[in-house]
């Protein structure tokens, strides 16, 4: 089992980074769907305004340390061990890479 | 005589002056409740005799996954915010008495058996802090400290409740233990734990009667059960191993234990990670599990105990689907909307009121036709809480 999850995330990595920084292509309504799905349902761990809950902080002083790829990876798959969920049945490449885009940027969107 | 006119001007003086103060009309507050505007960190005031919106009360910080218990004499509403806010409001006159920041993350909190004390569960600093329900003075802190690995970690506490005795019982989510905190000398608070109750409580819940704590385990498939009738027989493991065989879904919100439904000699729980609602006997067994139509979030009964109401976890959340508690069968599913938070029942449970959040809307559900009677506009609501909840143990 371990094994084979250890498999599939290296598959994944090799190729989510190729398509890693792209999210050119999603449309205006995509977008905000996604703005709306990180203040909301992310919230309902991270905190409305991401200061953090059963699930850490996610203000992007927290994320200063980590890259782009593991933040990717993290939504993507989630974090085995802990409640965070894979995310790849409902989002796209160029869904969570909007997603870590808005992550990135200084403050939630209010 | 001197004395009797003394006492009449008297009596005319303050009947004068209290007219005079009493601007709202005069009501009682059996009917009232209220509602969580997560998004605006605002809440309304409603009654659900005529079920209409009388006010809102703003200034309450981040209200996302907000409670509130009341006083007892079902006047002041206590909102726990998870900004570590804590708000004391008057529902009569519609307005904040008191607020506070008291930690920097909180979860929840509880009123004591006697009224007199609020205590509020914190992530950050981990931990429970108790207060006066009067002036909301700061009366004990209890840092959730725990060993790891030599070193000393506070916990995020979660599934606070008040119990009978002035105690107050909560769990320890990083620590895996159970604390019963008993505030009879509120001085002298006496602390004790239970250790090794399972993997990553993620919430608990009192039975009605507050004799069983009962908390969620995300770690691992089963539930931990403490017997305060009987605490030195310590904490017993439940359901355990209930999703054995099949693979975990992934989460994509906690299920709440609060409302679970006590149906005879059944009782219904959500289980974490499928798409079922499990029923148990009355030696916690289990013995049946009911398929439902996404991950259950809320399992509620009906005041009646005759339905249990069921809404979901994200991306199934627009749905809810109501269990016959004899036939353990499934006599009705609705389709309210996106993203159906919370939902709460009158107090005979003739309606209910549900949240339904991306449609910035409460419906209000007739329980016997299960039509919609009327709706209430509210800015992203979430929790729905009447005063009824101020007689109740537990809640």
């Amino acid at each position: 089992m371990i094994i084979k999850n250890t498999f599939r995330l290296c598959l994944s990595v090799i190729l989510s980074i190729s398509s890693i920084s792209s999210y050119a292509e999603l449309t205006q309504d995509r977008k905000q769907q996604l703005e709306h799905l990180l203040k909301h349902d992310c919230g309902s761990c991270h905190g409305m305004t991401r200061k953090g809950g059963l699930g850490p902080a996610l203000l992007s002083d927290n994320l200063k340390n980590k890259s782009d790829e593991f933040l990717f990876l993290t939504i993507q798959h989630g974090r085995p061990g802990t409640p965070m969920p894979p995310w790849s049945e409902q989002l796209s490449n160029q869904d969570i890479n909007w997603i870590v885009h808005l992550l990135r940027a200084n403050k939630p969107n209010e | 005589m001197n004395n009797n006119i003394i006492i009449s001007v008297l009596l005319v003086f303050s009947s004068i002056t209290l007219s005079a103060c009493n601007s709202y009309k005069l009501r009682g507050t059996g009917d009232l409740g209220l509602i969580i505007e997560r998004a605006a960190g605002k809440i309304q005031v409603v009654e659900h005799s005529q079920n209409t919106s009388l006010a809102q009360i703003n200034g309450l910080g981040d209200l996302s996954h907000a409670s509130i218990v009341y006083s007892r004499d079902a006047r002041y509403g206590y909102i726990f915010g998870r900004d570590g806010g804590l708000t004391k409001v008057d529902i009569l006159q519609q307005k904040i008495i008191k607020r506070i920041i008291q930690s920097g993350n909180s979860i929840g909190g509880a009123i004591s058996q006697d009224g007199k004390l609020i205590a509020v569960s914190n992530y950050a600093p981990g931990g429970v802090k108790v207060f006066s329900a009067e002036t909301l003075e700061l009366i004990a802190d209890i840092p959730a400290t725990y060993n790891s690995n030599g070193k000393t970690m506070q916990s995020k506490t979660v599934g606070l409740v008040d119990a009978p005795g002035q105690r107050f019982v909560f769990s320890l989510y990083d620590a895996g233990e159970i604390w019963l905190l008993n505030m009879s000398k509120p001085q002298t608070p006496e602390i004790r734990k239970f250790k090794n109750i399972g993997s990553l409580p993620y919430d608990a819940l009192l039975t009605p009667d507050g004799r069983y704590y009962i908390a969620g385990l995300f770690g691992e498939d089963g539930l931990a059960k403490l017997d305060l009738w009987h605490p030195d027989n310590g904490v017993k493991r439940i359901l355990d191993n209930y999703g054995r065989g099949k693979q975990q879904l992934p989460i994509y919100k906690m299920p709440h234990l609060e409302g679970w439904t006590q149906a005879g000699d059944k009782t219904l729980v959500p289980a974490v990670g499928q798409h079922e609602v499990l029923v148990m006997n009355s030696k916690w067994k289990q013995i049946k599990s009911i398929p439902v139509h996404g991950q259950p979030i809320f399992v509620m009964s009906r005041p009646d105990h005759r339905q249990m109401w069921v809404n979901f976890a994200h991306p199934k959340n627009d749905t809810i689907q109501v269990i016959d508690t004899e036939s353990l069968s499934i006599i009705k599913t609705l389709k309210p909307g996106k993203a159906v938070l919370h939902m709460e029942f009158t107090p005979r449970g003739d309606q209910v009121w549900m949240s339904v959040r991306d449609e910035d809307r409460v419906d209000i559900i007739d329980t016997e036709t299960f039509e919609t009677v009327t709706s209430l506009k509210a800015d992203k609501p979430s929790g729905i809480f009447f005063t009824n909840r101020a007689h109740k143990i537990g809640l």
